[in-house]
C-alpha cells in the first residue's frame, strides 16, 4: 500500500527490482549462487580482460594495475592494487559484474565474475592456484588492506588547526622565495597539444592510469 | 620550456610588450581614433536576421573560451576529465556549454521516454517514476559548485600545470531546479527502515560505469536535489540528461548523472568509487575514506597564467572564486608577496551557501614582481591553508582534495606563472 503523499509512480515490479538492484556489500549481501575457480579465471580474463590489464593483472600502457604493490602505500609512489590496496572483495566482484569489461559492461555471466575474481587473488598471492570462489566461501577471503582505512578525520585533526583569525602582517620568518616554477615541468598542454614526455610517463606511473 | 600560453594570450603579450605598453592611450595621443572618425561596416549594413540563429554560441572571437583536456592524465578521453575556462569568466554561474566534464565511461544519451528512475531498499514500497512523474512534484531552485574530488590533484606533489583552468577548472557553478531528495524518499515510505541515523542511500547512474555512492541519510534528507534542470535549461548530456543528482557542497563524484536508482540500506556499499577511488592516502599508508565535504577554497582567476597582465602599468583588477562546502564564504584576503601581508577583498556580492563567490581586489600595478595569492574564509571559520600546511597533516599522495592557496608569480612584463613559495 502506498504512504506517499503525492501517489506519484508506480511499484516496482520484482524483475525490475532484479534486474536493476545487483550491488553487493562487503558482508555478501547480493551475491548470486555461483562458483569460478582460478584456471577458469585465467582463461576468461586472457579472453576478455588481458588486453588492458595484461596477462597478470600487471596493467598495460596507463591502464590500471590490479596485482602487486605490496607494501608501498607509504612509498613516495604507492602502488594502488585490488591486492595492496582494495578493502573489501565485495567492490571487486560487483564493479567487475556491473561495470567490466570497459566498452563492454555487463556481459559476464555470474560464474565468469567469481572465476575472474579468483583469478585476481591469486594474481595477488591471496589465494592458491587450485582455489575455487563461491557465494558460499566468499566472505572468508582476507583482503591484504581492510584495516587501512580511517573516517574522514578532518574536523577532529584540520578544521580545529585552520580557523579563527588569520595572519595579516609580518605573516613569514624569512623572506619568501620561489622554491617549484610549473614552467620548469614543462607538462601542461599547448593549443598544439606538445608537452614534455619524460615528464609524461613518470606522471602517468603516478596516477596508474584511470 | 613549450609554449604555455593560449595563442590569444601570446599574441596578448606580445602586443602589450612589442607594440605598446599602453595602445590606447597612444592611439589617442597619436591623433583621432578611425575607429570613431570613420564610419564602420557595422554602422551602415545589417547584421544577421533573428531567424539566424535558433540557439546560438558564442561569438567566434571568444573562441578561445572553451573546455580543455590533458590528454596524459587518463589512459583513454573516456574514463576522464576536462577543465572548465574559469581563466577567462567572471561572475559566478558557468556557462553550461564550457562546464567541465568528468566521466566514467563516456557522456551517455538518455532520453526522457526511456528514462526510469527506481527507489528501492528499506522503504515501504519500491517504486519507479518516470521523468514525468518527477516534474509533477513540487520544485526548488538553488545555485551549488560541484568541485571534482580530483580538483587541483595534480598540483600535491610541485607546481605543475601552468594555467587556473587547469589546476582548478574541474568545477562548475550552476542554478539547479529539482525535486528534494527527501520528498522522493518519502513518496516511497522510510518507515521500513526503521530508525534512520544509521542509514544509507546508494545512489547510481544509467551509464556502463554506475559511479554507485553511498551516502548518509542525514545528508540525503538534508539538501541532496534530483535535479533536471540548469542555468534555466535541461541538463547538458554531458553533465547528466534528464536527471542528475546535486549533493551540496560535496566531492564531485558523488553529484550521480543520468540518475536511475536510489536504494535505502542498512550500511554503506563500500563500491569501487568509495574504496580504490574517492579515498585519500595519508603519508603513513593508511587511507581516509568518505571525505565527503570540499574545504572552503579560492583562487586567482585574472592575472593567472592564461590571463598575463597586458595593459601596462596602473589600474589592475584582480578576481578570483571562492567557495566552500561548509556554507558561505565570508571573506576572502589577498597577498601579493606570498603570504608575507595581506589585504581584504571585496566580494561580488554576498556569498550563497555552497555556491562559487566571486571577489575583486580594484588596485594598481606598476611592473612590480608579485607572488600572487589569495585566502578564503567560510562562516564555520575555516581558513583556507597553504600546500604545506595540507602536506604536512596528509603527506603528498592524498590524490584528492587539494585546497590549498595557490601561488601566481606576476613578472615585471606581466606574465604569470604558476609556482610554489617558501
Amino acid at each position: 500500500a502506498r504512504t506517499g503523499g503525492f501517489g506519484l509512480g508506480r511499484e516496482a515490479h520484482p524483475e525490475e527490482l532484479a534486474a536493476w538492484d545487483v550491488d553487493v556489500l562487503p558482508d555478501g549481501r547480493g551475491l548470486p549462487v555461483g562458483s569460478g575457480d582460478v584456471w577458469t579465471g585465467d582463461e576468461v580474463f586472457s579472453e576478455k580482460c588481458a588486453s588492458c590489464h595484461g596477462d597478470f593483472a600487471e596493467g598495460r600502457d596507463a591502464w590500471p594495475v590490479l596485482a602487486g604493490g605490496f607494501d608501498t602505500l607509504d612509498d613516495r609512489d604507492p602502488v594502488k592494487t585490488v591486492g595492496s590496496y582494495w578493502p573489501y572483495l565485495s567492490t571487486v566482484w560487483d564493479y567487475v559484474h556491473r561495470s567490466m569489461p570497459f566498452g563492454n559492461a555487463g556481459t559476464l555471466t555470474d560464474d565468469e565474475v567469481y572465476a575472474i575474481t579468483a583469478y585476481i587473488l591469486y594474481s595477488n598471492n591471496l589465494v592458491e592456484d587450485d582455489f575455487t570462489l563461491s557465494n558460499e566461501n566468499f566472505t572468508e577471503v582476507e583482503m591484504y588492506n581492510t584495516d587501512g582505512f580511517i573516517v574522514d578525520d578532518r574536523p577532529a585533526v584540520e578544521y580545529t588547526m585552520w580557523s579563527g583569525e588569520p595572519c595579516m602582517e609580518n605573516c613569514k620568518d624569512g623572506p619568501v622565495e620561489i622554491t617549484r616554477r610549473s614552467t620548469e615541468v614543462g607538462v601542461t598542454p599547448a593549443d598544439d597539444g606538445s608537452m614534455a614526455e619524460s615528464f609524461m610517463e613518470e606522471q602517468l606511473a603516478r596516477l596508474g592510469g584511470t | 620550456m613549450k609554449a604555455t600560453l593560449s595563442r590569444r594570450a601570446l599574441l596578448r603579450s606580445g602586443f602589450a610588450t612589442g607594440v605598446s605598453a599602453a595602445a590606447g592611450a597612444a592611439l589617442a595621443q597619436d591623433g583621432p581614433d578611425p575607429l570613431i572618425t570613420e564610419t564602420q561596416d557595422w554602422a551602415i549594413y545589417t547584421g544577421d536576421p533573428v531567424d539566424a540563429t535558433p540557439y546560438g554560441l558564442p561569438i567566434r572571437f571568444e573562441a578561445d573560451v572553451i573546455r580543455r583536456n590533458v590528454p596524459w592524465l587518463t589512459a583513454d578521453p573516456i574514463s576522464s576529465i576536462n577543465f572548465t575556462p574559469i581563466h577567462a569568466l567572471d561572475g559566478t554561474i558557468t556557462p553550461q556549454g564550457c562546464a567541465f566534464e568528468r566521466h566514467h565511461s563516456g557522456a551517455i544519451e538518455l532520453a526522457k521516454e526511456d528514462y526510469r528512475l527506481m527507489i528501492n531498499g528499506l522503504v515501504d514500497t519500491p517504486l519507479v517514476f518516470t521523468y514525468e512523474d518527477l516534474e509533477r512534484f513540487p520544485r526548488e531552485n538553488h545555485v551549488y559548485f560541484c568541485e571534482c574530488a580530483a580538483n587541483t590533484g595534480m598540483e600535491w606533489a610541485g607546481a605543475q600545470l601552468n594555467g587556473v583552468q587547469f589546476t582548478h577548472g574541474m568545477i562548475h557553478n550552476m542554478e539547479y531546479t529539482g525535486v528534494s531528495l527527501r520528498t522522493l524518499l518519502n513518496e516511497a515510505g522510510l518507515g521500513a527502515a526503521g530508525d534512520l541515523s544509521d542509514k544509507w542511500v546508494y545512489v547510481e547512474g544509467a551509464d556502463a560505469s554506475s559511479n554507485g555512492r553511498s551516502i548518509p541519510m542525514e545528508k540525503a534528507l538534508d539538501d541532496v536535489l534530483v535535479a533536471f534542470k540548469a542555468n534555466g535549461e535541461a541538463l547538458r548530456k554531458e553533465h547528466g540528461y534528464p536527471v542528475r543528482l546535486v549533493v551540496p557542497g560535496w566531492e564531485g563524484n558523488m553529484w550521480v548523472k543520468w540518475l536511475r536508482r536510489i536504494e535505502v540500506t542498512d550500511a554503506a556499499v563500500q563500491s569501487r568509487e568509495e574504496t580504490s577511488k574517492y579515498t585519500d592516502v595519508l603519508a603513513d599508508g593508511t587511507a581516509r575514506k568518505w571525505t565527503w565535504v570540499m574545504d572552503a577554497k579560492s583562487v586567482i582567476t585574472s592575472p593567472s597564467p592564461q590571463q598575463p597582465i597586458t595593459h601596462g602599468n596602473g589600474p589592475l583588477v584582480i578576481t578570483g572564486l571562492a567557495w566552500s562546502g561548509h556554507g558561505k564564504i565570508t571573506r576572502v584576503d589577498i597577498s601579493k608577496d606570498g603570504g608575507m601581508t595581506w589585504e581584504t577583498a571585496r566580494l561580488g556580492r554576498q556569498g550563497d551557501t555552497k555556491a562559487l563567490t566571486r571577489f575583486y581586489l580594484d588596485t594598481e600595478w606598476n611592473g612590480e614582481p608579485w607572488l600572487l595569492q589569495s585566502r578564503a574564509m567560510d562562516e564555520t571559520g575555516y581558513v583556507q591553508p597553504t600546500k604545506d600546511e595540507l602536506r604536512e597533516v596528509r603527506g603528498e599522495n592524498s590524490v584528492y582534495h587539494n585546497n590549498c592557496i595557490q601561488t601566481w608569480a606576476i613578472a615585471p612584463d606581466g606574465k604569470a606563472e604558476n609556482v610554489e613559495v617558501s
